[in-house]
């Protein structure tokens, strides 16, 4: 019964995340694009909830869809002229992308359904959040450490690419 | 778990899609996203179904979250430094490094 219920709430969030996401690529006005991205990452949260991340979700729901979305559509409003729906938004060569995204479909599918995946139904474990603490505060430490400066370093460099010259 | 797999293999072509054919640097850094979550979900499906016991897979996944955060905010500072000294953003315009 669990499982049937899980698998109908997997299959309405797929189609939701499959429908937005060939929205974000393909619609002419980019603003709506960005919409239809926060609606994909909302979906892609309720996946991780699916699969027992419930630390991922919210971190999902907090850094992408309260900041990174919120950053584009800044990016999307201070260029804003130039995304009208008048102009063209994509190039000439969408004929060729789409074969080369079947392509790539395709041989993931296949190499997707040739493997023998060795699938353990292990529990997982009981407090997801407090097991990431630990994780992330013995195990991890030093990857931990190493991304905080990436981050500090990532601040840094948008705010001296971004401010006027000479100020 | 094979159909997270599928979803996540549909989430990246359609990214590869968005990447290949947008002119506007902003709409290539929402594909980059798109694809991001789907190596994402890869990651986290097979925390569940494959391997030892424990959440590595989950804490590789926040490790690409941060990284695609920091790439966001870099990207779209490159985005207005270009806005500001081309007045725009295609990036089927951008060749002055071509020779």
């Amino acid at each position: 019964m669990e499982a049937e219920s899980s698998q109908l709430v997997f299959y309405l969030l797929s189609f939701i995340i499959v429908i937005a996401a060939i929205c974000v690529v393909t619609l002419k006005n980019i603003f709506h694009s960005a919409l239809f991205l926060i609606l994909v990452l909302f979906g892609v949260a309720g996946i991780y909830i699916l699969l027992n991340a419930e630390f991922l979700a919210a971190v999902q729901v907090l850094i992408y869809v309260g900041a990174v979305s919120v950053l584009i559509i800044f990016a999307i409003m201070l260029t804003s002229h130039l995304t009208s729906r008048k102009i063209k938004q994509s190039n000439e060569q969408v004929t060729l992308a789409v074969f080369i995204c079947a392509g790539f479909l395709l041989a993931s599918l296949a190499s997707i359904a040739n493997t023998v995946w060795r699938i353990t139904d292990r529990p997982m474990p009981e407090h997801n959040t407090l097991t990431i603490g630990k994780l992330l505060m013995n195990d991890y430490v030093l990857p931990f450490e190493i991304v905080s400066v990436v981050l500090l370093a990532a601040l840094i460099g948008a705010i001296v690419l971004a401010r006027k010259e000479g100020t | 778990m094979l159909q997270y797999l599928a979803l996540a293999a549909i989430l990246f072509a359609i990214g590869i899609f968005g990447v290949l054919t947008r002119r506007n640097a902003v709409g290539i850094l929402m594909s980059l996203e798109l694809m991001f979550n789907a190596a994402n979900i890869n990651l986290v499906a097979f925390n569940k179904y494959i391997g030892a016991a424990g959440l590595t897979g989950q804490i590789f996944a926040i490790f690409v979250v941060v990284i695609a955060a920091a790439e966001a905010v870099v990207g779209l500072a490159i985005v207005l430094l270009l806005y500001r000294n081309w007045q725009g953003i295609d990036v089927d315009q951008m060749n002055i490094m071509k020779w």
